[in-house]
């Protein structure tokens, strides 16, 4: 289909290089890098090095990887990174519950420097006051944007980081005398898959609350499952729909009362810096995505940060080291008496730690709000647009607001024209766009998930929007353009047989060569 | 900004005045508190958070993070002995562009098709460090070495259907909390004692440990102490024959000289790829890989992203996706295996560009040059005086120095090397009880032998001295 004359749709199309596999590049004898010679005295003391070894403990072969000349392998990752849509190019909106927003340039410039770049971990503490600074700090920062009161940086992810609220709860329970008499952790279906995935992990039996009509989290549903079974409660708030649980202080006060502990997924707390924290709702326990909200580039999943926060209570129990500061120095301090042990070797993940650490600094608290205020705008914004596009609808709370995002369905759409959410998304592909469509289950049918953060221009929304629609008008007009896309992005229609079985699937290139031969190309 | 200021954020575009009025009219709302009504009063906090004046221009900001970086002392400032886990190996000017490109670097969670770049770079990593581990299977990455060990214990666990392993007892003290507290309590971690004069594991410790809820033995080659095992073979047939599985730790950088884990038996290989062209970050950079046979025991056990290649409708073009989504706990929560989400994708990136530019001669010529260094060093702190090697062994890259004779401990000897500019070993003396007057010392590529010689005069003269 055409796209309209007063629309903001690009005449589109992504790089594409049709790019080998780096083996397929191979010339034997070809060398990317040159690796030095030790000092001729070092070798004319203890000779080639490798014959001393033991002779069983010897590399026979060598391994079988590419040789390929340099500016070749630069080539191949350059054209393999053009054919991967950043958010530095694209207005990405459509990845949902992701909160992917601008990652400021001088930031990475902090991270690359020799400073950070150089630093080893076990160096003597005062030699790096600079990164202990940083990482105390952002402790400080935290212990304010949510009320909680100490912050470990260790957990290398939100799931991670709820893996380690959930070992911090079973311990709790464990030195009460109540670890394997409360044995279930109680979280929502529209709370991120790890909070029950991960609580699994720790040995736990995971209560799932389901929502009611309005798309909240039934406090009836709650008020049943919570017993002297219960170890805790892991939710986010708002969830994965944009509602804000107004009843949220009620869900926290019924597990305590039960004995249990709070824990609050704030993965994304877009919509809600400076706002409303996790203190005032009665948590125990909450956690940051600093790759999230706090600005740090998400990297193509990592590396990320999870920094855990807890109520006074539970410092005890952190992972070692946490950050002091004495008046003058910076200290690591391994000294905690119940402490879960370590979660990740070392202190974090130091890169995203200064990254978020400079965000903060060049927003303050009136910038984090107002972060929060646009994010919010921006949201409502598209809600009000998207659900004028026909055969779009936004379940749950008709004609209320939402905070920083909002799971939207193409159900009617699919139901009059037969094509569905995924075929939507690769369409949107074509004009360079993502589009998201949920966590499973699929609890909303045909879902995509929108959330537009503080970063995006109202023209860029605009643009994004003028997407949707075009996509959405296609879908009845010529549904076979949008069932065939994407025609104008990397690659075409993959075939997807292979990827579960276990005769064909390939996760590497010499299980491929093994498995079907030799490519005749 | 506040309006009162009227100062434009350059991060927040909609903040302009005009924009935002405009938009809240479309939305049909006077200002944007409205669009929090669903918050309770009670909860709302009505006063600003208490954080430092923000620096909002691009060159304040900079001016205050380059000063307090500027307190740090790096290791190119300072001659570094440090290992442990993380280690100065050198970065590729390339893999350090392309870990920069925007594309990469601000990409996310698309499809295989508009994100076809990371499929296609993470399936590369995949094959990459396969060929180096001789294994059929590699995960795009988890954080790091603790994490995929503990995975490796986990998945041995739901494999073999027991619950028990048992662990070399010359683990790092620090991976071994990971793994005792991602075990814990649906595993139980016991520990394999080890010879004290060679560090090899203690084989008949091990067989008197044996018994039929052991899902895996553990260890590391080279191990965290540096030595080189050479009983892989040997403890992989004590395993099978009690149908429990091998697992073993390997540092990726000795696999251009050093036998792959698979050859000697191990069913499952973990690390990390920290040095595979990541700079050390504070120990912030680190990445873990786990690697099996193509098995679906095995496939299917993995918590993690599997990427796979395949065909597309077009003749000729490669495509990427998914391998057996649906066992993750994207696909199915609390029934996954275990829990995926991000993790450390654009170092498994950097290790996929590492590994094409080193190629096979790269990767033995670094593993030669490592072990002669190594070798050296060794050689050059066992000639001084009160010094002495604490195992008798082959070693990679690290080693363990005894100063028990030199009468002083390692944290006074470590104080005075620093004040010369020189960051010494790695003190063990909080790490095990039996080498608490030893130091770990880590020699890589990036030193030269005048460092080496520079350390070991320093260091003659520290222990001359009283």
């Amino acid at each position: 289909m055409e796209i309209q004359k007063n629309s903001r749709l690009r005449n589109f199309h992504q790089a594409k290089w049709d790019e080998e596999i780096i083996f397929e590049l191979s010339t034997k004898g070809e060398r990317g890098i040159l690796v030095p010679e030790v000092e001729p005295e070092i070798k004319a003391i203890v000779g080639d090095g490798i014959s001393s070894l033991p002779e069983n403990m010897k590399r026979k072969e060598p391994p079988a990887l590419p040789e390929v000349a340099q500016m070749r392998v630069l080539k191949h990752f350059l054209r393999l990174s053009q054919q991967n849509l950043g958010a530095d190019l694209n207005i990405d909106v459509g990845q949902g519950t992701c909160t992917v927003k601008y990652n400021p340039k001088v930031n990475e410039t902090f991270a690359s420097s020799k400073k950070a770049t150089a630093l080893h971990p076990s160096q003597d503490e005062s030699t790096v006051q600079g990164a202990l600074q940083i990482m105390y700090e952002m402790d400080l920062f935290f212990r304010e944007i949510s009320g909680l009161d100490r912050f470990t940086l260790q957990p290398s992810s939100g799931s991670h980081a709820i893996m380690t609220m959930a070992s911090i709860i079973r311990k709790y329970h464990e030195l009460r005398g109540e670890g394997s008499e409360r044995d279930e952790i109680i979280t929502t279906i529209f709370s991120h898959p790890s909070d029950a995935a991960a609580a699994a992990v720790k040995g736990y039996k995971v209560v799932t609350i389901y929502h009611n009509p309005e798309g909240m989290p039934d406090i009836e549903a709650l008020k049943k499952a919570v017993s002297k079974r219960t170890a805790g409660l892991f939710i986010t708030n708002p969830e994965d729909t944009g509602i804000f649980n107004p009843r949220i202080s009620e869900f926290t006060r019924i597990v305590h009362e039960a004995g249990g502990l709070c824990g609050y997924d704030q993965a994304n707390a877009n919509g809600i810096l400076g706002i409303t924290r996790a203190r005032e709702a009665g948590f125990d326990l909450c956690f940051f995505n600093l790759h999230k909200t706090f600005g740090a580039p998400h990297g193509c999943g990592g590396p990320a940060s999870g920094v855990l926060g807890v109520t006074k209570e539970l410092i005890d129990y952190l992972p070692v080291p946490v950050v002091e500061f004495d008046g003058s120095r910076y200290y690591l301090n391994y000294n905690l008496p119940k402490t879960i042990g370590k979660v990740r070797p070392f202190y974090g993940a130091f890169p995203v730690i200064l990254k978020s650490y400079a965000w903060i600094m060049s927003l303050g608290a009136e910038g984090l709000k107002e972060v929060a205020n646009i994010a919010v705008m921006n949201n409502n914004y598209l809600l009000k647009k998207i659900r004028e596009i026909k055969g779009a609808t936004s379940p749950f709370k008709a004609g209320k607001h939402r905070i920083e995002q909002v799971r939207y369905s193409w159900q009617e759409l699919c139901q009059e024209t037969g094509v569905d959410t995924h075929q939507i998304a690769l369409r949107m592909a074509d004009f360079g766009f993502h589009l998201w469509s949920s966590h499973h289950p699929f609890l909303v049918p045909q879902p995509f998930t929108i959330e537009p953060t503080e970063s995006y221009s109202r023209n860029e929304l605009d643009e994004y929007l003028d997407g949707l629609r075009h996509v959405a008008e296609e879908a009845r007009k010529e549904p076979e353009t949008v069932r065939s896309a994407p025609q104008r992005s990397v690659v075409h229609k993959i075939d997807e047989s292979t990827f579960d079985d276990p005769k064909k699937w390939a996760i590497t290139w010499r299980a491929y060569l093994k498995k079907h031969g030799k490519p005749s190309k | 900004m506040d309006t009162k200021k009227s100062l434009i954020h350059p991060y927040i575009p909609n903040s302009v005045p005009e924009v935002k009025e405009e938009m809240l009219k479309e939305i049909g709302v006077k200002d944007i508190d409205q669009l929090y009504d669903d918050i309770p009063e009670e909860l709302r906090l009505r006063r600003k958070l208490n954080l430092p004046q923000p620096l909002l221009s691009e060159l304040e900001l900079k001016r205050h993070l380059e000063k307090i970086l500027d307190k740090n002392k790096s290791c190119k400032e300072y001659i570094s002995f440090l290992g442990g886990g993380c280690a100065h190996h050198y970065v590729p000017a390339i893999c350090d562009e392309i870990a920069h490109r925007s594309e990469f670097l601000t990409a996310y969670a698309g499809e295989p098709y508009e994100d076809a770049g990371r499929f296609q770079a993470l399936f590369e990593y995949e094959s990459l460090m396969a060929e180096l581990l001789d294994f059929d299977v590699v995960n795009v990455p988890t954080y790091d070495w603790g994490q995929a060990a503990s995975t490796s214990m986990r998945m041995a666990g739901r494999i073999t259907k027991r619950n028990r392993v048992l662990v070399s007892d010359t683990l790092s003290p620090e991976r071994l909390s990971i793994i005792r507290n991602y075990c814990h309590p649906v595993m139980t971690v016991d520990l394999i004692g080890h010879h004290p004069e060679t560090g090899l594991i203690n084989l008949d410790d091990l067989k008197s440990k044996t018994s039929p809820e052991v899902a895996a033995f553990y260890f590391e080659n080279p191990s965290y102490l540096g030595f080189i095992e050479t009983q892989g073979q040997s403890i992989a047939d004590i395993a099978h024959s009690n149908g429990s599985l091998l697992v073993v730790g390997v540092d990726p950088l000795s696999l251009g000289v050093l036998k792959p884990p698979s050859q000697y038996g191990a069913d499952i290989a973990c690390g990390d790829i920290q040095g595979l062209g990541n700079h050390m970050l504070y120990g912030g950079s680190l990445g873990g890989f786990i690697a099996t046979r193509d098995e679906e025991r095995f496939v299917m056990e993995y918590p993690s992203r599997l990427f796979g290649i395949a065909k597309t409708s077009v003749e000729g073009e490669w495509g990427f996706g998914d391998v057996a989504y649906m066992r993750t706990s994207f696909g199915g929560r609390e029934k996954g295996k275990e829990f995926v989400g991000t993790a450390a994708a654009l170092y498994g990136i950097s290790a996929a560009v590492y590994l094409s530019l080193m190629g096979p001669q790269g990767m033995r010529e670094l593993g030669q040059h490592i072990l002669q260094k190594t070798q050296y060093a060794m050689k050059r702190l066992a000639e001084i005086q009160g010094v002495r090697l604490r195992f008798q062994s082959s070693h990679f890259k690290e080693f363990v120095v005894d100063f028990r004779g030199a009468g002083k401990p390692v944290r006074e000897i470590n104080h005075r090397l620093l004040h010369k500019g020189i960051f010494g070993g790695k003190d063990l003396s909080h790490e095990f009880a039996d080498l608490h007057t030893c130091a770990l010392y880590c020699v890589t590529e990036m030193l030269t032998k005048n460092d080496i010689e520079t350390m070991v005069i320093v260091l003659k003269d520290i222990l001359s001295r009283g």
